[in-house]
C-alpha cells in the first residue's frame, strides 16, 4: 500500500487503535486534516484552545488507560499545547502529540509559526522525535506509543515537518506489529531476592503501613493491592494520585495521607516501623519536612522507574519493577511462608489507629446557614452512588473532592496531582465523557480555576458530551487565600477576583443549563435535577462559604505529625472575611 | 567528589543536548563534557565529568539512564581507570624564555607544534591534574590561549563499555 505521509500519520493512528484525536488545525497541518477529512474510523474532536486538547486527551487516558492523542499545528499550537503535556508528563500519563511543524527546509530560518517544539517540550516529555524521512512516519509514531506507554507512561511528541505530510509525494506504508529500542528495557518483574527480603522485613512489622499512590491505579494494580492488604491485615493510605486505587470505603482504609490528608493517615506514617511504598514517589506535598519525615520506619519502596527510588527519601529495600507482577511474586512468598504478622502487634496497632481516627479530623460545621463546600461533596457522592467519574481543577476544592468522595474504583478520580493545572478539569471531564457516555461525569472545579479553560464548554456542546460542573464559587483563589490567611496575616494580594462572570449566563450562552445555588437546603435538590438531566451538561454555581478551609493541613516545612486542624469555631479564624 | 561519567548515546541530533539539558534543569553540576562517535557510526561516546555526593551521583546516572537515547553508561570512578586530557597553549616568547619553555615541557612530555617568532604552542596529553600543574609551572603573564579537551577516560583490563 502506498500512502502520503498525511495519511500515514493517520493510518498509523487507525492502526493503533486510537478512537478520538484531540486536535485544532493550521498552517503546517493542513494536509493531515485533509487527510481526517477523508476518513471516519479516527474521529476527531476540535477543542476551543490546543490546552483543552492535552486535557481532553488526558482526561481520557486517565480513565481508559488507554494512551490520549493530541493534534497541534506548529508554533503557538504547539506552545498552547505545553501546559497540557507538562500535566501529563508529572503524572506519567501516556500520551501521543502529534504537532505540525513548518516545512524542513525552512527549519531554523525563523519562518512563520515556527518554533523549535522538540527543544521546547524536552524537560517535560517522556521523549520526543522530529520526523526527517518519511519513509520512517509509521515507524516513529510506533515507537512514540511503545514508549508512552511501557515502562512509567508519559508523553510523547512527534514532530512532523509540513512536507513529510506532502500529498504529492507516496511511499510503501506497513504499520509495524512491534517495534524494540535497544536502548529502552524498561523492567517488568522485580528481583526476586530484594522481594523475599522485603517480605521478611514485612512479617516482622509492628506498625507497618501500606502508602499507595498513582502508580497503582497505572499499573492497573488494584485488585493485587487489596488482595495484598487484605492477607497481610496492614492500614492503607493513598497518596491523591492513588485515590481509587484502593477502596475508601474498606475498613482497612485510613485516608489520604499529606498536607490535606487525614489525622490517621499521617500519624500512622509518622509512628510506623514498616512502610511498603507501592508505585509512589515521595513528592514534597506527601513527605512535608524530609528530615522529619517518618523517623521510625524501614522502607520498601516497589517502583517500575528506578529514579523514582531513593530520590528524596532513601530507602532500606527497593524493588524495581511493574507494581502488579511484584504484588503478584509478593503474595505468592507471603502465602508459602510460614510466618505470619504478628496478631498482638497488629491489633495494638489497629488500636493506636482508631484513637487518632476517633478526633474525626473531617468533621465540619454543618449547622452553618452558608453552604459548606464539604457538604456539597457528600451530597455529591450520595446522587451519584459513589459511581462517578469526577475530574477536579486545582485548589481548596481539588482537596475536598479528594477528602470527601470516598473513591472505591481506580480511574474514577482525575485531577492533576503533579503539575497542579488550573483549567485541568473541564476539558478532562469531555475526555473522560466521550470514552464513557454511559456514566456519570463531574468536574469539581472552583470560580477561578473553571475561567482558565472555559471556553471548552463550547466544545462539550458541539460533541454532545453532557457532564456536570460542580462550581464552588467562594470568589477567591481559595487555596491562595488560604495561604495568605495562614502565612500572610490575611494579606489577601491579588486572591480575589472583583468581578466574576455570571455563570448561569454564560452556561446558557454556551447553550448548557445554569443553575445558581445559595442555600445548603437547595443544594441536594439542585444535584438531583442536575443529574437528571440525562443529555444536558448542567453548570452548577454553588455559592460557598467564603471563609472556609481545607483541614487538616501541614503548612510548609512541617512534619507529618505537627498537623493544624479545624479550630473549634469550624470555620477560618479570620472572621472579618464572613 | 569528582566522578567521570562515560556513556554510550544514540549518535542523533538532538542527544547532546537531552544530556546537557537534563543537567541544567536538575542543577547537577557539569565540569566538562566530551562527545565524539565511535567505530560504531551510530553511537557517540560521551564523556562528562561532575561532582556531588554519593547520593547526587546516583541520581545522575539512574536519570540519564531514563533518557531514551542513553545506551549505557559507566562511572568510571567505581573501577581502576585510566584517564587523559589533550591541552594546547600557546605562550608568548621571548630569546630569553624560548629554552626555559622547551625544558618544562620536556619534563611534562608535551610538544612543540607550532613556532613563531614570538610565540609556542605546545601540545600535551595527560591526567586534568598533571595540564594543571604545566600552567602552574609557567609564568602566567606568557599565556595567550589555554584550550583543553576536557577530560575521557577508560577502565583498565578487559571490563569495557560497549553493547
Amino acid at each position: 500500500m502506498e500512502l502520503n505521509g498525511a495519511q500515514i500519520v493517520i493510518q498509523s493512528l487507525k492502526d493503533e487503535g486510537v478512537e478520538y484525536i484531540f486536535g485544532y488545525p493550521g498552517g503546517a497541518v493542513l494536509h493531515l486534516y485533509d487527510a481526517i477529512f477523508q476518513q471516519d474510523d479516527v474521529k476527531h474532536i476540535l477543542v476551543r484552545h490546543e490546552q483543552g486538547a492535552t486535557h481532553a486527551a488526558d482526561g481520557y487516558a486517565r480513565a481508559t488507560g488507554k494512551p490520549g492523542v493530541v493534534l497541534v499545528t506548529s508554533g503557538p499550537g504547539a506552545t498552547n499545547a505545553v501546559t497540557g503535556i507538562a500535566t501529563a508528563y508529572m503524572d506519567s500519563i501516556p500520551m501521543v502529540i502529534i504537532s505540525g511543524q513548518v516545512p524542513s527546509p525552512v527549519i531554523g530560518s525563523d519562518a512563520f509559526q515556527e518554533v523549535d517544539m522538540v527543544g521546547i517540550t524536552r524537560p517535560c516529555v517522556k521523549h520526543n522525535f522530529l520526523v526527517k524521512d518519511v519513509t520512517k512516519l509509521a515507524e516513529t509514531i510506533k515507537k512514540a506509543f511503545y514508549v508512552a506507554t511501557t515502562g512509567r507512561p508519559g508523553p510523547v511528541v512527534v514532530d512532523v515537518p509540513k512536507d513529510i505530510t506532502d500529498p504529492g509525494i507516496k511511499v510503501p506504508y506497513k504499520y509495524p506489529k512491534k517495534v524494540s529500542i535497544r536502548s529502552y528495557n524498561p523492567a517488568v518483574t522485580g528481583h526476586k531476592g530484594q522481594i523475599k527480603k522485603a517480605v521478611d522485613l514485612l512479617l516482622t512489622a509492628q506498625k507497618p503501613i501500606i502508602y499507595s499512590g498513582g502508580g497503582v491505579v497505572l499499573g492497573e494494580a488494584s485488585k493485587e493491592l487489596t488482595e495484598f492488604a487484605h492477607t497481610l491485615g496492614f492500614p492503607v493510605t493513598n497518596t491523591l494520585m492513588g485515590l481509587g486505587a484502593y477502596p475508601a470505603t474498606d475498613k482497612q482504609f485510613v485516608g489520604m495521607l499529606g498536607m490535606h490528608g487525614t489525622y490517621e493517615a499521617n500519624m500512622a506514617m509518622h509512628e510506623s516501623d514498616v512502610i511498603i511504598a507501592i508505585g509512589a514517589r515521595f513528592d514534597d506535598r506527601v513527605t512535608g519536612k524530609l528530615d522529619e519525615f517518618c523517623p521510625h520506619a524501614q522502607i520498601i519502596h516497589i517502583d517500575v522507574d528506578p529514579a523514582s527510588i531513593s530520590k528524596t527519601v532513601k530507602v532500606a529495600i527497593p524493588i524495581v519493577g511493574e507494581v502488579k507482577p511484584v504484588l503478584e511474586q509478593m503474595l505468592e512468598i507471603i502465602r508459602e511462608n510460614k510466618k505470619k504478622p504478628s496478631k498482638k502487634a497488629l491489633e495494638n496497632w489497629w488500636n493506636q489507629i482508631e484513637q487518632w481516627r476517633s478526633v474525626k479530623c473531617l468533621e465540619y460545621d454543618r449547622e452553618s446557614r452558608l453552604i459548606k463546600p464539604q457538604y456539597v461533596i457528600e451530597q455529591l457522592y450520595e446522587v451519584t452512588k459513589g459511581d462517578a467519574y469526577i475530574t477536579s481543577d486545582v485548589g481548596q476544592h481539588q482537596m475536598w473532592a479528594a477528602q470527601y468522595y470516598p473513591f472505591d474504583k481506580p480511574r474514577r478520580w482525575i485531577n492533576s496531582g503533579g503539575l497542579g493545572t488550573m483549567g485541568f478539569g473541564l476539558p478532562a471531564a469531555i475526555g473522560v465523557k466521550l470514552a464513557f457516555p454511559d456514566s456519570e461525569v463531574a468536574c469539581v472545579t472552583g470560580d477561578a480555576s473553571i475561567q482558565m479553560c472555559i471556553q471548552e464548554l463550547s466544545t462539550a456542546l458541539q460533541y454532545k458530551t453532557p457532564i456536570k460542573i460542580i462550581n464552588l464559587n467562594n470568589s477567591y483563589m481559595g487555596m491562595v487565600r488560604q495561604w495568605q490567611e495562614f502565612s500572610y496575616e490575611s494579606r489577601y494580594s491579588h486572591s480575589y477576583m472583583d468581578t466574576i462572570p455570571e455563570f448561569v449566563k454564560l452556561a446558557e450562552a454556551y447553550g448548557h443549563v445554569g443553575m445558581r445555588i445559595d442555600k445548603p437546603e437547595e443544594v441536594r435538590p439542585a444535584l438531583e435535577e442536575a443529574f437528571a438531566m440525562k443529555d444536558r451538561t448542567v453548570f452548577l454555581d454553588i455559592l460557598t462559604d467564603r471563609t472556609e478551609n481545607v483541614y487538616p493541613m501541614i503548612e510548609a516545612g512541617k512534619g507529618h505529625h505537627d498537623m493544624t486542624l479545624r479550630v473549634a469555631s469550624g470555620t477560618s479564624t479570620d472572621r472579618e472575611l464572613a | 567528589m569528582r566522578h567521570i561519567i562515560s556513556i554510550l548515546i544514540e549518535n542523533e541530533s538532538g542527544a547532546l543536548s537531552r544530556v546537557a539539558g537534563l543537567f541544567s534543569a536538575r542543577g547537577y553540576n557539569i565540569e566538562s563534557l566530551t562527545v565524539a562517535p565511535t567505530e560504531d557510526p551510530s553511537l557517540s561516546r560521551m564523556t562528562l565529568v561532575t561532582r556531588g555526593s554519593d547520593d547526587i551521583i546516583e541520581q545522575i546516572t539512574k536519570q540519564l539512564n531514563k533518557l531514551i537515547d542513553v545506551v549505557k553508561l559507566i562511572d568510571l570512578a567505581d573501577s581502576v581507570h585510566i584517564e587523559r586530557e589533550l591541552m594546547m597553549v600557546k605562550i608568548k616568547t621571548t630569546e630569553h624564555t624560548r629554552e626555559e619553555i622547551r625544558g618544562m615541557a620536556a619534563i611534562f612530555r608535551g610538544k612543540i607544534i607550532d613556532v613563531t617568532p614570538t610565540t609556542y604552542v605546545v601540545e600535551m596529553t595527560g591526567p586534568s591534574s598533571k595540564l594543571d600543574a604545566f600552567i602552574a609551572g609557567i609564568d602566567g603573564g606568557t599565556i595567550i590561549e589555554v584550550v583543553r579537551s576536557g577530560p575521557t577516560g577508560i577502565s583498565r583490563g578487559e571490563k569495557g563499555l560497549h553493547l
